[in-house]
Order: C-alpha cells, then sequence, then structure tokens
C-alpha cells in the first residue's frame, strides 16, 4: 500500500530523518511512537509532502515518487488518495463544520454541491456530529473539532489517513471521544498511520508498533508482541519512562 | 452669521461641492482600487516566498515608504517629462497615490495573511486543493477581516492626502477653498467649511466601514463559550 525507502531529511545541521525504511500494508493500522523530537511528526509530513524530504523514495497505490523530486502535480494526485489529520486539527475557520468536509469535495474533486453535503453528512455521521454540522469551528470543542477533522479526511475516501499526534492538544476529558472514532475507524478497515502518544491506542487499536528514536526506526513489531516484550532496551527504557512498564 | 458672509459660504459651497468633490472622490476611489490591486499582489509574493519578487516587492515598499508622497507626486507629473513620459495631471496624481498607498496596505495586507494559521493551508492542500484555490478560498477571506480596520484607516488618510493635488495643478476641493480664500480673505469660514466637509466623507467612510466589517463577519460564527 505504502513503502517508504531511505527517507532522509535534515534541518539545518540536524539530521531528522537518517534513512528511513517503513513499509504500511492494506488495513495496517501502525502506531508511530517514540520521545518528542525523534523525527515521528517529520517522516509523517514528508510522506504527505508537506515537509520535503532530502533523499528518499516512496511507492504509493503502485506509483513510485521520488520524495525530493517530485513535481508539483504528482504531489497533487498523490494527496487525493490520502487524508491527514493534525495535532491542532486546522480546520478552516470561515466554514461550518460541513463546510469544512465538503471543501475538498467540491473544489479539489469538483463533485457537485448536493452529492458533497450527502457524502459530509454520511462523515459527519460517522464521528457522531450530524447535529453540529451548521456550527463554525470557533462554536465547537476541541474534541468535537477534531471529529470534524477526521470527518473531512475519511469523506475523501482515502486510501491512507495520516494522523499526527490526533489528540495531544486536547483536554484529557476529551481524548476519549477522538480515539473512539479512531477505533471505529480501524475496525472498519481503514488504513492509518498514527504518530501518537496514546499507548492505549497503540495497544490496543495499532497492529503494529514502529518506535524511533533519533531519526531511525529502532524497533518493529506487532503490538502485543512489543508491549509484552520489546527487543530493544531503548524500546524497553521509553516504556519504563512513560510508565508502561515496572 | 451676516448676509454677505453667507453668500460667500453658500457659492464656496457649490463650487467646491460641484466641482473639487467629483475630482476628490475620483482620485480616492480610483487610487484606493488600484492600490488594493498592487498590495494583495505584493503581499501574496511575499507570503508565498517567491523568488527575486520577494525582493523586489521589499524594495518597493522601502522605496515608497521612505519618500513623502507629495515629492512622488511631483516625480510623476513634473520630474518623467524630462526623461520624455508625459502624464497629464489627474492620472499622474492617480499612478502617485496608487503606488504609494499600494506599499502601505501591501504591509497590511502582508500582516493580515500571516495572521492565518499556516495549519489551514496545510489542511488544505492535504483535501488536494491547489495553493491559488486555498489561498482564495479559505485563507484571503479571513485575512480580508483583519485587514478591514487597517485598510479604511489608509483610506481615510488617502481622501484627506488627496489635498496635496493641488501642488500639480489639479482642481479638487483644496484647490477650489484655496481660490475663494483669495478672493474673499475668509480664511478662518472657508477653511472650517473645507474641514467640515472632509470630516463628512471621513464619518461615511467609517460607516462604510462596518458595513464591510459585519459583511466580512456573517459567516463566521460568534465565538462562543467551549463546550466542553
Amino acid at each position: 500500500m505504502l513503502e517508504l525507502s531511505n527517507v532522509r531529511k535534515r534541518f539545518g545541521d540536524r539530521e531528522v530523518l537518517r534513512g528511513i525504511d517503513l513499509k504500511v500494508e492494506d488495513g495496517d493500522v501502525v502506531a508511530l511512537i517514540g520521545p518528542s523530537g525523534s523525527g515521528k511528526t517529520t517522516l509523517l509530513r514528508c510522506a504527505n509532502f508537506l515537509e520535503r524530504a532530502d533523499e528518499g523514495t516512496m511507492v504509493f497505490r503502485g506509483e513510485t515518487y521520488d520524495l525530493p523530486k517530485t513535481s508539483r502535480r504528482d504531489i497533487r494526485r498523490m494527496r487525493q488518495h490520502t487524508g491527514f489529520v493534525f495535532q491542532s486539527y486546522n480546520l478552516f475557520a470561515n466554514r461550518t463544520a460541513l463546510g469544512n468536509v465538503t471543501e475538498g469535495l467540491v473544489v479539489a474533486r469538483k463533485m457537485r454541491k448536493a452529492e458533497a453535503a450527502d457524502r459530509a453528512m454520511e462523515a459527519l455521521r460517522r464521528v457522531g456530529l450530524a447535529d453540529w454540522a451548521s456550527h463554525y469551528p470557533s462554536q465547537l470543542s476541541g474534541g468535537q473539532q477534531q471529529r470534524v477533522a477526521i470527518a473531512r479526511a475519511i469523506a475523501l475516501e482515502p486510501d491512507i489517513i495520516f494522523f499526527d499526534e490526533p489528540t495531544s492538544a486536547l483536554d484529557p476529558e476529551l481524548i476519549g471521544e477522538v480515539l473512539g472514532v479512531m477505533r471505529d475507524l480501524a475496525e472498519s478497515g481503514m488504513t492509518m498511520l498514527v504518530v501518537t502518544h496514546e499507548m492505549t491506542f497503540a495497544r490496543e487499536v495499532s497492529n503494529r508498533v514502529v518506535f524511533m528514536e533519533d531519526g531511525q526506526i529502532v524497533e518493529e513489531r506487532r503490538s502485543r508482541k512489543f508491549f509484552k516484550n520489546p527487543h530493544t532496551e531503548r524500546a524497553r527504557q521509553f516504556l519504563r519512562a512513560i510508565g508502561e512498564r515496572e | 452669521m451676516d448676509e454677505r458672509l453667507w453668500g460667500i459660504v453658500e457659492k464656496a459651497l457649490k463650487d467646491i461641492v460641484e466641482k473639487g468633490l467629483p475630482t476628490t472622490m475620483l482620485l480616492t476611489v480610483v487610487s484606493f482600487a488600484i492600490a488594493l490591486v498592487i498590495a494583495t499582489l505584493v503581499a501574496l509574493v511575499q507570503h508565498a516566498r517567491l523568488p527575486v519578487l520577494t525582493q523586489l516587492s521589499r524594495f518597493y515598499i522601502w522605496l515608497i515608504r521612505g519618500t513623502p508622497l507629495l515629492v512622488q507626486l511631483l516625480v510623476v507629473y513634473y520630474a518623467l517629462p524630462a526623461i520624455g513620459i508625459v502624464i497629464d495631471a489627474v492620472p499622474a496624481a492617480i499612478i502617485a497615490f496608487s503606488i504609494n498607498e499600494g506599499a502601505y496596505c501591501s504591509e497590511t495586507m502582508r500582516a493580515a495573511l500571516e495572521s492565518v494559521p499556516v495549519g489551514q493551508t496545510e489542511a488544505g492542500l492535504c483535501v488536494g486543493m491547489s495553493y491559488t484555490k486555498v489561498m482564495l478560498r479559505i485563507v484571503i477571506p479571513q485575512a480580508l477581516r483583519t485587514a478591514v480596520p487597517n485598510l479604511f484607516n489608509s483610506l481615510i488618510s488617502m481622501v484627506k492626502d488627496t489635498s496635496l493635488v493641488s501642488n500639480i495643478t489639479v482642481v479638487d476641493m483644496f484647490m477650489i477653498t484655496k481660490r475663494h480664500v483669495g478672493r474673499t480673505y475668509e480664511f478662518l469660514t472657508l477653511y472650517v467649511l473645507l474641514a467640515l466637509l472632509y470630516l463628512a466623507i471621513s464619518t461615511l467612510m467609517t460607516m462604510l466601514q462596518r458595513l464591510a466589517e459585519r459583511f466580512l463577519n456573517r459567516n463566521v460564527g460568534r465565538e462562543v463559550k467551549k463546550i466542553a
């Protein structure tokens, strides 16, 4: 489904990604974890061209993209089949919840407005916000905004959705509703690549854990095995530090 | 007020409103419209960090903001003919005002564009929209809302600055008043009258600003308490 090879990225003197290879299969829910500054978010952003990798290739839907050289047209074509959910929601402030979801359908997909509205309402229903369709982002709680953002992503019927710490900006009592929506999504078979600090999600929802540190993948295993018995010492330390292990 | 003075005021007022006001309004409206186009383009160039054009934009702003408007007017009208470019007084005034105001407004527009969180641009790109579409549909409408108060500041300032055009032979409200003063020596009355006319125009523009703000805010929900 999606395969990244030898992705490298530096910001000034700092090498943030040091040759990442990552494969995501159809229906995979991959949790990308690791300490702050390990490059998880940058990797996600490089995969969707929000950052330009300095080196590396990506195979997606059978097409190979040379990450540093991909043209703007190819980027837009690639984005037609991916969704992205941001840490800070990034809803369009001048659009209602419904408008946020229809915008991409109408403008990028050239869908007719009525059809887009139907599809958008269906997406909002899936995240439990059909009753909030006519509200503006400023009238919604953080959790609701993030659910609208997820609806915006799923309405495009992408092959994969990237999540960049989707619950990190939320008040603790709002995290559950967003994770609930993500769990439903995972169970429906959606392919997801999720940067997260939510170990409950990584353990219970994702089927694979990728543990990163210092711009490299240190360990990559099935979630259950990873949490039960991490292979590397670094992963064990990390899990201890966040209280996931004695 | 005695009858003589009343007669002078009546005559001057008629002259100013009939002959001067249209020129002042023409200069203001046309120049400001062109200035807005310049400002938006110059701001977008910088916002998108286009190479070369960004440097050119900064140079333009530096040059125009660093020199007096009056000098710019005189250059366009009196100095350009020396190198073979002859422009009539009114078009010359419009050119000078547009270029001048464009520089100031472009900074207003740039600040306003930057006030829209970059995340919204990224989100727009991620749903497959082009950069241009994201700008037109998401960023610029929100930026305008922020820019309006400052843009009206510039507009109101410009109405009054148009009185400088008497220096390049354009007959505007100020020029006509000056002529009446020259004939009648009624400095106090006639200049106060002129001031009141400028004040009236500014008041109208302030009202226009309210309408513009209401219009731009029409489809944004009011901040309400977070429904946690």
